[in-house]
C-alpha cells in the first residue's frame, strides 16, 4: 500500500480522494480512546458497537471508531455520533443496542444518555453546548475528538501536511521563520522562551548537522496534555517537526516520550511510518529535495530528564544529569551539534500557524502571551479533563465556567500550577488572566500546563511537603543546594505536619528557599522552592497554626488531629464501625456511637464514610 | 595567542583568553574564590556549587557557578558580594551537615565565619563532587567507579559494589577526595578500592561531645556517629 | 525483595540482541539495555557483564544507567505488577490512603517483590490518567477513582487470581490493540 506522494498537487488530490470515499459513510460513531475513557471501558463500548452495526448489516453505511482524548475525561465515555455531533457521556456496552436502534436507525436521540447541566437540569444534545467545551478554544485539539490517531489519511482528510506542502513550496526557510517569529509562539513546556528566537538561535549556529527534537517527557505530576496530543493526533507534531527541521535546517529529529505512555510511543511510532511510506518523511519530502527523518526515544523513568541538557544526555545513552548551560544546546547540543528543542504542544501549533498565518495566530491571547494553551484540570473539580483555552483567559473561568467548580459543595482553597515547579495560588487571586508573565509574579508558572484544583480538606503544608519529597527522589543529586537543601527542606516540612515545627522554622524555610533559587544548576532545583515559598506567602496563617497551636486547619496531618463523633448529628447507623480497620469506631443501637482515641489509626475512612457529617477532626 | 575579551571582575577591568572560566580568571588576579569539586585539570563539573558569583547583567543580577562560567566580552562579575556571601554560607552549612567530619569543610567553615549548623546531621560520608569519578575517568582513562542512583540516594561506587576489573589500582580516588571518604579502610574492598593505601585515619565519632560549635544539629549538641 | 530465585540467562537470546545495536557507540546503551529488561523481565547481571564485554563500555556506566532510571530493575519482577499513582491529582484526591492499603493487603512496601514472585509494588510520579484521580495500574490495565474498599477488593481478587491461574486482566481496556 506504500503510495509516495511526490508533489503538493499530488497531495491535495489525494487529500479530495480520501475525503470523497469519506462520504460515503453515512454516520460516524466516535468512541473515545483516551487513557480515561479507556478505564472506564471504553473499548468494550467499541466492540459492542462494532458487533452491533455488523449484526445489522450497517457496516456499509455507518463507521465506528476509536479516537484520541475528547478531554471531557471525567464523563467517560464519551461517544459521539457525526454527522449530528450528538454527545453521550458514560455509556456502557448495554446501552449501544438502544443507541443503534434510536439514533442510527430512527435518528432519534436517547435522552438518558446526554450530558445534563448540573445547574438547569437540562439535557444538551451537543458537546459544543456542553458548558465544558463552550467556553474554551481548540486549536491544537480541534480534531481530537474525530480523528483516528493511527490513520494517516484521516489526518490528511482534514487538511493535514497541507502547511508542509506550503512551507516546502512556497517559503524559504528565513520566511518560515519569521512567520513563527511573528506568530509570537512561545514554548508550551515551561519556560516560554520565544520558539521563532530559540529557532533562529539553532540556524545561525555554525554546523551542517543540526538536530531538533520534541520534548514529550511530560513528567509534571498531574499533566496529560502532550500525552492526549501524540495519542490523539501524532501526525500533528510530525508535520510541526518537518517543517521546523526545514526552517531551522536540521537533518534529524527525536521525539522523547517518556515510557509510562507506551501508547504515545506506538501512535508516534506509527505516524511516522506512515509518513515514510507517504514520502512526507525521509529522503527528498514531497519531491522538494528536503530530506528528514525522526526517531522516536523511549524515557526510562526520571522526572528531570524533562530538562532540556539531562534529556539530550539521555539520548545519549547516559544517565540524565544536567549540565551547566552555556554553552546552549542551540550552540552545542546532542552530540556536541547544534540542537533545538521543543515541547510537543509546541511542535503541535507550528502547522496552525502556517495554514492560517502568523497575524491570525497572534490575534489571540494577550500582548505577550500568544495562541491557547492546553490544562490538564484535575483535582477536586467537577468537570476533570483537558482544556485548550486562549491565553488570557483567567483562573476563575477555567476553574468555574468550563470545570464547574469545586466537587462535593466545598469551598476552593488553591490551584497549583506548573508542576513541581509552580506554586499554589490562592481564592483572591482567581480573577489573575492566564499568561507566562502574570503566573511567574505570583509565585508560581504556566509549566506545561498541569492545573490542580485544592479545596478546603487539602493542608497546604501537606501539599509542599509532597512536592519536597516528589524532588527529592526526583533530582538528579548533583549539585550540592538541589540535593540537600530539598532533602532538608523535606525534614524540616515533615516535622512540621508531626507537631515538632520550630518558630524559626518559617524562615529557614524561606532561606533554604532563597539558595535553591540562586544555588542550583538547573531549572529543577531553581524552581523547587515554588511550592514552599508560595504556600508561605499565601497560606502563612496555616504554617502558624501547625507550629504555634500544633493544629492542622485542615484535618489532614494525623500527629495533629482527632477524630471523635458528634452526638447531636449521629444517627447510630453503624456504617463507621463498619469501616474502621481497627474497630476503633463501635456503638450500640440507638446510642451515639464512639470512637477509641488509642486505637484509632486516624485513617479517615470513618469520616468519609458517615453520611450524616457526624465523625468531627479536630 | 588565543582570543582575549575583556570583562570585570569585582571593579577590576581584565583581560581573559576566550574559552577559559570566570574562575580561572579571578583566580589569575589573585582572588579567592572557595571550591570543593573544581581540580585543574580534570574537566568542571559545576556540582558543590561554592564557587558561585554574582552576574550583573543590566539592572538584573543572577547568581552562577564561576567554574563553569565561560568569560565573555563585557560581563560584570562580583565574586564576594553580600548576596554571594549569604548564599555561600547556606550551601557550606548544607555540605557540612552531609560531612561534619570533613576537615576541608571545617577548614572552610572557619574561614567563611559559618560557626552553626541549623539543618539536621545526615553523615553520608561523600559531597558527591564527582572528583574520583572524573579522576578515574580523564586521567586513568578507566571506568573503574562511578555515579550510582540519583536523588538522595546518589552514591559514588563500583558496579555491583565489587572492584571491577577496569581499576588499575592507582589509588587516585581516595587521594583527590576531599572529604576522605575514598581514604581506603584497609580490608574493606567495597568502601576504598584497592585495599593497598594505609591512610585510615577517619574520625568517625567523637568519644564524647565537647560542645563544639559543629555538633549543634537542631536537637542540640551531640557527639557524631552516637 | 526476591533473592534465591535465579534464572538461567539464556546467551543465545542475548547475542541476537546485541546483533540490532552494532557499531553504534556509547548511544544504544539506553535502547540496549531495554531491550535485554524487555528479554528477560529484568537485568540480570550476567546479561550486563556480558554487554558491557560485547560493546567494551565499562560495567560501571551500565550500573550507572540503570540506578538512574527508574524502569530498570535488577532483581526479578514479579507475576503481577500493581502500580499506584502517588502524582498530585491522585494525592489530593487521596492515593497515600490507596497506597497503604495495598502495602498492607500486599505486605509489601514500595518497590519490593513478594517472596514467591507473585507480585510487585511500585509508586508512579503520574500515570497520565489524572482525571480517573487515584489512579492504580494493574498489570497495564488502569483502574480509576479507587479508593481504600476498591483497591483491596481489587488486590484480592488477584492475589485470588494468583493461585487458582484465573485469567481476569486479559480484557484489552486500557490497551490499545
Ligand atoms: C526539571 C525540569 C523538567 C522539565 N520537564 C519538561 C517536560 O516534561 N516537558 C517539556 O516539554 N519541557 C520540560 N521542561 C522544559 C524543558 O527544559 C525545555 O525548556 C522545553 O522542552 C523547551 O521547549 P519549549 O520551548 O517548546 O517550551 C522541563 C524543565 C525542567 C527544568
Ligand atoms: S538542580 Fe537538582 S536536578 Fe538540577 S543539576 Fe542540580 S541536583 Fe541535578
Ligand atoms: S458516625 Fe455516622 S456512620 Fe458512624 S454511626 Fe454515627 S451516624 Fe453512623
Ligand atoms: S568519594 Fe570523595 S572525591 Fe568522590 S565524590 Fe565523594 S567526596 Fe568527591
Ligand atoms: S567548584 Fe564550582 S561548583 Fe564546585
Ligand atoms: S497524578 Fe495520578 S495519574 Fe497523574
Amino acid at each position: 500500500m506504500a503510495r509516495q506522494i511526490s508533489s503538493p498537487i499530488e497531495l491535495k488530490t489525494y487529500a479530495e480522494e480520501v475525503c470523497k470515499k469519506k462520504e460515503r459513510w453515512e454516520m460516524v460513531i466516535a468512541v473515545c480512546g483516551g487513557t480515561g475513557c479507556s478505564a472506564f471501558g471504553s473499548y468494550d463500548v467499541r466492540s459492542a458497537f462494532t458487533k452491533e452495526v455488523e449484526k445489522l448489516s450497517l457496516s456499509d453505511r455507518v463507521l465506528v471508531k476509536m479516537t484520541g482524548c475528547h478531554g471531557f475525561c471525567e464523563k467517560g465515555p464519551v461517544t459521539i455520533i457525526y454527522p449530528w455531533q450528538y454527545t453521550y457521556v458514560s455509556i456502557k456496552p448495554e446501552d449501544v443496542p438502544e443507541v443503534i436502534e434510536k439514533t442510527i436507525i430512527k435518528k432519534e436521540l436517547v435522552d438518558r444518555l446526554l450530558y445534563r447541566d448540573p445547574v438547569t437540569k437540562q439535557r444538551i444534545k451537543h458537546n459544543n453546548e456542553i458548558p465544558f467545551y463552550a467556553h474554551q478554544k481548540r486549536l491544537v485539539f480541534q480534531h481530537n475528538g474525530h480523528l483516528d490517531p493511527t490513520s494517516i489519511d484521516d489526518y490528511i482528510s482534514v487538511g493535514g501536511y497541507q502547511a508542509l506542502a506550503k512551507a516546502l513550496f512556497e517559503m524559504t526557510p528565513e520566511q518560515v521563520l519569521v512567520e513563527v517569529e511573528k506568530s509570537g509562539l512561545r514554548g508550551r513546556g515551561g519556560a516560554g522562551f520565544p520558539t521563532g528566537r530559540k529557532w533562529r538561535f539553532c540556524r545561525n549556529s555554525p554546523g551542517s548537522e543540526k538536530y531538533i527534537i520534541c520534548n514529550g517527557d511530560e513528567g509534571d505530576p498531574g499533566a496529560f496534555m502532550d500525552r492526549s496530543v501524540m495519542e490523539g493526533n501524532p501526525h500533528s507534531v510530525i508535520e510541526g517537526m518537518i517543517i521546523g527541521a526545514y526552517a531551522i535546517g536540521a537533518t534529524k529529529g527525536f521525539v522523547y516520550v517518556r515510557a509510562e505512555y507506551p501508547i504515545a510511543v506506538k501512535y508516534t511510532r506509527l505516524a511516522i511510518e506512515q509518513a515514510h511510506q507517504y514520502g512526507l518523511l525521509g529522503e527528498n519530502i514531497l519531491g522538494s529535495g528536503f530530506s528528514f527523518d525522526i526517531e522516536v526515544r523511549e524515557g526510562a523513568g526520571a522526572f528531570v530528564c524533562g530538562e532540556e541538557t539531562a534529556l539530550i544526555a539521555s539520548i545519549e545513552g547516559k544517565r540524565g544529569m544536567p549540565r551547566p548551560r552555556p554553552p546552549f544546546p542551540a550552540v552545542s547540543g546532542l552530540w556536541g551539534k547544534p540542537t533545538n528543542i521543543n515541547n510537543v504542544e509546541t511542535w503541535a501549533n507550528v502547522p496552525l500557524i502556517i495554514n492560517k498565518g502568523a497575524d491570525w495566530f497572534a490575534s489571540i491571547g494577550t500582548a505577550e502571551s500568544k495562541g491557547t494553551k492546553t490544562f490538564s484540570l484535575v483535582g477536586k473539580i467537577n468537570n476533570t479533563g483537558i482544556v485548550e483555552v486562549p491565553l488570557g483567559i483567567t483562573l476563575r473561568e477555567i476553574i468555574y465556567d468550563i470545570g464547574g467548580g469545586i466537587s462535593g459543595g466545598r469551598k476552593f482553597k488553591a490551584v497549583q500550577t506548573g508542576g513541581p515547579s509552580g506554586g499554589c495560588i490562592p481564592e483572591w487571586l482567581l480573577d489573575t488572566p492566564v499568561d507566562y508573565e502574570r503566573l511567574t509574579e505570583l509565585g508560581s508558572m504556566m509549566g506545561s500546563g498541569g492545573m490542580i484544583v485544592m479545596d478546603e480538606g487539602t493542608c497546604m503544608i501537606d501539599v509542599a511537603r509532597y512536592f519536597m519529597k516528589f524532588l527529592s527522589e526526583e533530582s538528579c543529586g548533583k549539585c550540592v543546594p538541589c540535593r540537600e537543601g530539598i532533602d532538608r527542606a523535606l525534614d524540616i516540612l515533615t516535622d512540621i505536619t508531626e507537631g515538632k515545627g520550630r518558630k524559626e522554622d518559617i524562615s529557614l524555610l524561606e532561606e533554604l528557599g532563597e539558595v535553591l533559587k540562586d544555588g542550583s544548576l538547573c531549572g529543577l532545583g531553581r524552581t523547587a522552592a515554588n511550592p514552599v515559598l508560595s504556600t508561605i506567602k499565601y497560606f502563612r496563617n496555616e504554617y502558624e497554626a501547625h507550629i504555634n497551636e500544633k493544629k492542622c486547619p485542615a484535618g489532614v496531618c494525623k500527629a495533629l488531629i482527632t477524630f471523635s463523633i458528634d452526638e447531636e448529628k449521629c444517627k447510630s447507623c453503624g456504617k463507621c464501625a463498619k469501616v474502621c480497620p481497627t474497630k476503633a469506631a463501635s456503638g450500640k443501637k440507638k446510642e451515639p456511637y464512639k470512637i477509641d482515641k488509642e486505637k484509632c489509626i486516624k485513617c479517615g475512612l470513618c469520616r468519609e464514610s458517615c453520611k450524616f457529617g457526624a465523625v468531627i477532626v479536630s | 595567542m588565543a582570543d582575549m575579551v575583556e570583562l570585570t571582575i569585582d571593579g577590576i577591568k581584565v583581560r581573559a583568553p576566550k574559552g577559559t572560566t570566570v574562575l580561572e580568571a579571578a583566580r589569575e588576579m589573585g582572588i579567592v574564590i572557595p571550591t570543593l569539586c573544581y581540580y585543574p585539570g580534570l574537566t568542571p563539573y559545576g556540582a558543590c556549587r561554592l564557587c558561585i558569583v554574582e552576574l550583573i547583567r543590566g539592572k538584573r543580577s543572577s547568581l552562577d557557578a564561576s567554574c563553569t562560567l565561560p568569560v565573555s566580552d563585557g560581563m560584570v562579575v562580583f565574586t564576594n558580594s553580600e548576596r554571594v556571601k549569604k548564599v555561600r554560607k547556606v550551601i557550606l552549612e548544607l555540605l557540612l551537615s552531609t560531612c561534619p567530619n570533613s576537615k576541608v569543610l571545617q577548614d572552610m567553615a572557619a574561614n567563611m565565619g559559618v560557626t552553626k549548623v541549623r539543618f539536621k546531621i545526615k553523615d553520608r560520608g561523600c559531597i558527591l563532587c564527582g572528583l574520583c569519578v572524573r579522576y578515574c575517568k580523564e586521567q586513568m582513562q578507566s571506568g573503574g567507579i562511578g555515579f550510582v542512583g540519583r536523588g538522595t540516594s546518589r552514591k559514588v561506587g563500583t558496579p555491583f559494589e565489587m572492584t571491577p576489573a577496569e581499576c588499575r589500582n592507582c589509588n587516585g580516588c581516595e587521594w583527590i577526595c576531599p572529604v576522605c571518604m575514598r581514604a581506603c579502610r584497609a580490608g574493606q574492598l567495597v568502601e576504598g578500592i584497592c585495599g593497598g593505601c594505609l591512610n585510615v585515619a577517619v574520625v568517625e565519632t567523637c568519644p564524647v561531645c565537647v560542645k563544639c560549635s559543629e555538633s549543634v544539629g537542631p536537637e542540640g549538641h551531640r557527639a557524631y556517629g552516637k | 525483595m526476591a533473592t534465591g530465585i535465579v534464572r538461567e540467562v539464556d546467551l543465545k537470546a542475548l547475542e541476537k540482541i546485541f546483533r540490532g545495536f552494532e557499531g553504534k557507540g556509547e548511544s544504544i546503551l539506553i535502547p540496549l539495555v531495554q531491550a535485554i529488561q524487555a528479554e528477560y523481565g529484568f537485568l540480570p547481571k550476567e546479561a550486563l557483564v556480558k554487554a558491557s564485554h560485547h560493546f567494551r563500555i565499562p560495567l560501571s556506566r551500565f550500573y550507572g544507567v540503570v540506578t538512574f532510571y527508574a524502569q530498570f530493575y535488577l532483581t526479578p519482577r514479579g507475576k503481577h505488577t500493581i502500580r499506584c499513582c502517588r502524582g498530585t491529582a491522585c494525592h489530593v484526591r487521596g492515593a497515600a490512603k490507596v497506597i497503604e492499603t495495598v502495602e498492607q493487603e500486599l505486605g509489601l512496601k514500595e518497590g519490593e517483590t513478594s517472596e514467591d514472585l507473585s507480585f510487585s509494588f511500585e509508586t508512579v510520579a503520574c500515570l497520565g490518567a489524572c482525571a480517573l484521580a487515584p489512579v492504580v495500574v494493574l498489570d497495564e490495565r488502569y483502574y480509576g477513582q479507587m479508593n481504600p474498599e476498591k483497591v483491596r477488593v481489587l488486590v484480592r481478587q488477584y492475589k485470588g487470581a494468583s493461585i487458582q491461574e484465573s485469567s481476569i486482566g486479559e480484557e484489552n481496556n486500557g490497551k490499545a490493540d
